[in-house]
């Protein structure tokens, strides 16, 4: 009888603690979200403010710093910069990431190994190791300064990241489908173009749109490797922060909102393809229990 | 038919040009950097590395570094873990709680630089609240210091440990949970005994990547921070090496330098993870 009182009060103990420690998550959860919403308020509503020291909300509100921001940044010319560099990161790491997902996915090789290894250190190794070497040898090219040395540094880190979100997609796929295509007469590149570019569509759109998010947003290697007529978004907004005494902080927080408006879209567009909860693994569904 | 011979598989030949790509731009670059950093501007092979430690404003860098890279990485993947635990059912709730948190990895280094000098700032809404509650009447000091760059590193690194560590618990089969708490056993030891040996490697990888984000840590020390003080970290030495004083070859060997600490870290948290995980490699992937 004692031993069921006691047992049945530790659990009672037990469901008190459980409460408690949800509440602690829930509660964390909730001041990280707030604090962050108001930090992209704050910076919203300064952009917007025509003179704003001290007060709870701005004395009066205009949109001229986005217009200034837009002449003194020059930013239809960074905005240019930026879609070439993404767009042709995108289009040469799928390119190049694709075959050799499909390849590691389906063969087994001598070496294979130290191959998953090879592409798998860009992203175990901070940007800024590799950078300041890459930088060097890009300069002595005289590639370093140039777009094009921008989207071969962007490329180093998505290539892999391509490869490594494809592999585990094509594993998935019935190797039986290609071996029915092989029946029927199609060489490597019929297959390539009739079976698995159809197959492998929503992957590779979620590879791609995840590899579009990260290069807008990565900032070390074009930091180091652009000049002045090569810098992304992010690089001219980290100088627009970096001199900031020069110039008005509601025009950096202007363009600051475009940078976030860009990526943010993107982002959106991006898990309207791709659950988040399925970047690494792809989940067996099960019925949940009634 | 043609003769049975063992012919050459050309689907390998797929693989040549990213591994190509990759030898070129990252394996060549980093073996001419280590080569240059043996050939100093004065001095013998070692003598950037002399140099390095015994350097009062370069050495230290390394501790600065970690000391905000790993309590950075631990928070995030200490909370990440019992979020994404409580999250693992999936429910209605759990997309729109998962974009709202993925949203910060949008703001970028530099955008929650900016917001957090005008959020945290002595004139911003978080000071103001404050005194108007009369919760803290003193002034913030959350930039500019060493509390500006680890809350940085936190933004921006919760969202990224949480959805990986999301997508690894999911990929548990949930049977294995359902059939231990059939054997009465409760989420905290569900946890214990079932997830945590499973996500073991998922855990240790999220670790590793998280740690190169926050180790790489250099927009926010520079912009949140005070980066000829507390946080002068190891990326902005290398930096300042490198594009102030034009002299490549020690900024390589800092960068090398780097490259070392890091890989250090990551095979200790690999062999804690060899002592955590007992199973085979991919167990319960569904």
């Amino acid at each position: 009888m004692s031993a069921v009182a006691s047992s049945a009060a530790t659990a009672r103990d037990y469901r008190w603690l459980d409460r408690a420690w949800t509440g602690l998550l829930w509660g964390l959860m909730t001041l990280f979200l707030v604090n962050i919403g108001m930090m992209i308020a704050a910076v919203a509503t300064n952009s917007f403010a025509k003179r704003w020291l001290g007060t709870w909300l701005p004395e009066g509100w205009t949109t001229n710093w986005y217009v200034s921001a837009w002449k003194e940044f020059q930013l239809d010319a960074i905005l240019w910069v930026t879609v070439e560099v993404v767009f042709a990161v995108v289009f040469l790491a799928l390119l190049i990431g694709v075959p050799a997902a499909y390849t590691l996915a389906r063969r087994n090789f001598p070496g294979k190994r130290l191959l998953m290894l090879l592409f798998l250190l860009p992203l175990m190794v901070p940007p800024i190791t590799y950078g300041i070497p890459l930088a060097t040898v890009l300069y002595k090219a005289q590639l370093a300064g140039t777009i094009y040395g921008v989207i071969l540094a962007n490329l180093i880190p998505a290539a892999p990241f391509v490869i490594l979100v494809m592999t585990p997609f094509i594993e998935q796929i019935d190797p039986n489908l290609e071996s029915a295509a092989r029946v029927f007469g199609a060489n490597t590149g019929r297959m390539f173009w009739h079976i698995l570019v159809p197959l492998l569509g929503p992957g590779i759109l979620a590879a791609s749109l995840l590899v579009l998010v990260r290069t807008i947003a990565l900032f070390e290697l074009t930091f180091l490797t652009a000049g002045p007529d090569s810098q992304t978004l992010v690089v001219a907004l980290y100088y627009a922060v970096f001199a900031a005494g020069v110039r008005a902080p509601q025009s950096v927080d202007a363009m600051a909102m475009v940078y976030m408006m860009v990526t943010l879209a993107w982002l959106l567009i991006a898990l309207r393809f791709v659950n988040p909860t399925q970047l690494v693994s792809r989940v067996k569904e099960h019925p949940q229990p009634a | 038919m043609n003769a049975p011979r063992a012919p050459f598989d050309r689907t390998l030949l797929l693989v040549v040009p990213a591994a190509a790509f990759m030898l070129l731009l990252f394996v060549y670059p980093f073996l001419y950097g280590l080569a240059l950093s043996f050939n100093p501007k004065e001095g013998g092979a070692l003598a950037n590395y002399q140099h390095f430690f015994t350097t009062d404003n370069l050495w230290p860098t390394i501790w600065t570094t970690l000391r905000l890279a790993l309590p950075a990485t631990l928070i995030n993947v200490g909370l990440a873990l019992p979020i994404a635990f409580k999250m693992r059912v999936k429910s209605p709730y759990q997309r729109w709680a998962t974009t709202i948190l993925v949203i910060p990895i949008t703001l970028g280094t530099v955008l929650i630089a900016q917001g957090m000098l005008t959020y945290f700032g002595p004139k911003g809404w978080l000071s103001q609240f404050l005194q108007f509650f009369h919760l803290y009447e003193g002034a913030i000091r959350l930039t500019h210091n060493y509390w500006g760059v680890l809350i940085s590193l936190v933004i921006s690194g919760f969202p990224f440990a949480f959805l990986l560590i999301l997508s690894y618990i999911t990929g548990i089969d949930p049977v294995l949970a359902r059939a231990a708490s059939t054997l009465g056993a409760n989420p905290r030891a569900q946890f214990r005994t079932i997830y945590l040996p499973l996500l073991a490697p998922g855990l240790a990888m999220c670790f590793c990547l998280a740690f190169v984000q926050a180790f790489s840590v250099f927009p926010s020390a520079v912009l949140l921070g005070s980066p000829a003080g507390p946080t002068r970290v190891i990326s902005i030495a290398a930096y300042e090496a490198a594009f102030e004083q034009y002299d490549y070859s020690l900024a390589s060997a800092i960068a090398m330098i780097m490259g070392l600490v890091q890989l250090v870290i990551v095979a200790a948290v690999l062999g804690v993870r060899n002592l955590m995980y007992r199973g085979p490699v991919s167990g319960g992937k569904g």
